[in-house]
């Protein structure tokens, strides 16, 4: 027999749900409609008829898909590239400053980004970035740092540091320890930032907005533009294949964030 | 004196590690910013001058009210929420409900603000499958129905996008505390309600304040939610930034409107800062 105690549980948990899943339920619908109009409470004619149209092989939204893609590889890379001997210092180095260096990343992040991302663009128009790939990268590496960066110094300082003096006593040299040692070990942590800054850079609007326009094309301004134009089959779409792999990437990130990383983080 | 001229010699590498990391945020953030900052007080003959302020006030001082109570009103519900989820996931005595509700709570966390706002944009629709629910569960009449496609569906659409990150910061919060105190109270009898408002809340407060500010300021960078939502003035600032721009080219009030943002969360900033040293420790 179910308890008393479980009814008001029950209804509270179920219109919880229903606050969570209606939205995604809505879109759901969507993204199988081929036809519905007013008063239908459902879909008159469900199907894959946009989801033809989308996959087209040239199409608008294959192409958006492969921009957004190339993109966030290339940021990933870019972010990458330039935060490991960043986050390798800020755990290692004594460096001057280095609370300070740390919070420098965090300040694309902590200013109301529109009037910023405004200025850039003005900024990219007179080194001709503007509808480019390279300006494109250039916003999302700048916002994608403060994840690279932090969670990297953090991977770094959780190694344990004998090992490397391990490799240096036996006569390994500094950069061969480096890369056989630290690297390796440091990996789980920075495979986990190139997640976040990979989800950050697929999900950017406001960047490409103002820099990526007329040309670049990605997912989040198709998914805008469709939903401006009232194309909700479209949109609703796009909106689900940007949604896979976030929530992808948030049942696996707590492999690869380990306790001991994600405890270090901002410190 | 070896010992200080290979400790200058780490720093010197350390710098140049960094420097790479530190230019980029320099040239394409710091940059832009004090672009943004002095461009707002330039004129048109590149005088300096508080004309675009006057004129921001001028045209838009009904939606820098409408952002305020907008952000602070979701700012609000976003913390009741979080502090509701993380209690009941501390004190809720079910241990099936208290699996439910983590399940259940941190979908909307990834999920992207543009998508969100497309999902808003048709649940909340007049004939939007919220609507539609209320209608065929006999809630609502069909002739009562409303669009919440407003102010009302931007907070919406914040509050559900935001919850879930404060309450997950939160919750992780409450999780670390220890828990004699909150035994004790509760042996002595006290009410859940009561454990969580005046045993647990007033120490996971930094925590809050944390959560809410970071909150804060991605609310009032948000670009694609209240250009979906609410297709109507008056609107939020960062539209009119961009309206400014698109249909203007008018930089000079584009970046007062920024300017005016950046103060907006600068005072929020400074009303935390100013709570930690009341407190009487760092922040």
């Amino acid at each position: 027999m179910i308890q008393a105690a479980w009814i008001p549980r029950a209804i509270i948990l179920g219109l919880f749900a229903f606050v969570i899943f209606g939205p995604l339920a809505n879109m759901l619908l969507w993204a199988f409609t081929e036809v519905w109009y007013f008063p239908h409470k459902l879909p008159v004619e469900w199907g894959f008829g946009f989801w033809a149209r989308v996959f087209k092989p040239r199409g608008n939204a294959m192409l958006s898909l492969n921009n957004s893609v190339v993109i966030a590889i290339f940021v990933v890379i870019t972010c990458l590239l330039v935060s490991i001997p960043a986050g390798y210092a800020l755990a290692r180095g004594r460096l001057p400053w280095r609370s300070l260096i740390l919070v420098a990343f965090l300040l694309p992040q902590a200013f109301p980004s529109v009037a910023v991302h405004i200025n850039i663009a003005r900024i990219f128009y007179g080194f001709g970035l503007n509808g480019t790939f390279v300006g494109v990268v250039l916003v999302h590496t700048v916002q994608g740092l403060v994840f690279s960066v932090w969670i990297a110094t953090a991977a770094f300082s959780a190694i344990d540091r004998e090992l490397e003096e391990a490799a240096r006593n036996i006569g390994a040299s500094p950069l061969r320890t480096f890369f056989t040692i630290t690297l390796p070990m440091a990996m789980p942590g920075i495979m986990a930032s190139a997640i976040f800054v990979f989800l950050q850079s697929l999900d950017e609007f406001t960047g490409t907005f103002f820099v990526g326009v007329p040309d670049i094309m990605t997912m989040p301004l198709l998914l805008f533009t469709a939903s401006m134009e009232g194309n909700y089959q479209i949109a609703s779409i796009t909106a689900l294949i940007l949604l896979v792999p976030s929530v992808f990437f948030m049942l696996i990130i707590e492999r690869f964030l380990k306790a001991d990383v994600l405890a270090k983080v901002g410190s | 004196m070896i010992s200080t001229a290979t400790r200058n010699r780490e720093r010197l590498l350390g710098l140049l590690l960094v420097s790479p990391a530190l230019l980029t945020v320099g040239l394409l953030f710091v940059y832009p910013l004090g672009f943004s900052l002095v461009t707002a007080f330039t004129g048109e003959e590149g005088l300096w001058t508080t004309a675009n302020f006057f004129k921001a006030f001028e045209f838009y001082s009904n939606d820098i009210l409408f952002t305020v109570v907008i952000v602070v009103l979701s700012t609000i519900l976003i913390g009741l929420g979080a502090i509701a989820i993380g209690g009941y996931l501390t004190l809720g005595e079910h241990p099936v409900a208290v699996a439910i509700l983590k399940w259940l709570y941190r979908w909307p966390l990834f999920i992207p603000f543009i998508v969100a706002g497309q999902l808003m944009r048709t649940f909340l629709a007049k004939n939007g499958l919220m609507n539609n629910i209320f209608v065929s569960t006999g809630l609502l009449d069909p002739l009562q129905t409303t669009s919440f496609l407003d102010w009302r569906g931007i907070v919406i659409t914040f509050v559900w996008k935001q919850t879930p990150f404060v309450a997950l910061l939160v919750a992780g919060a409450m999780a670390s505390l220890d828990r004699s105190m909150i035994e004790a109270a509760r042996n002595l009898g006290a009410r859940r309600f009561r454990i969580l408002a005046e045993i647990i809340v007033p120490q996971v407060q930094p925590t809050i304040v944390i959560g809410l500010i970071l909150s804060f300021v991605v609310m009032m960078s948000v670009l694609s939610v209240p250009m979906m939502i609410n297709a109507q003035t008056p609107t939020m600032l960062t539209v009119d930034m961009a309206f400014r721009i698109n249909a203007y080219g008018d930089y000079g009030v584009a970046n007062a409107l920024g300017f005016i943002s950046y103060l907006m969360t600068g005072v929020v900033a400074w009303v935390y800062l100013r709570q930690g040293v009341r407190a009487g420790g760092a922040p």
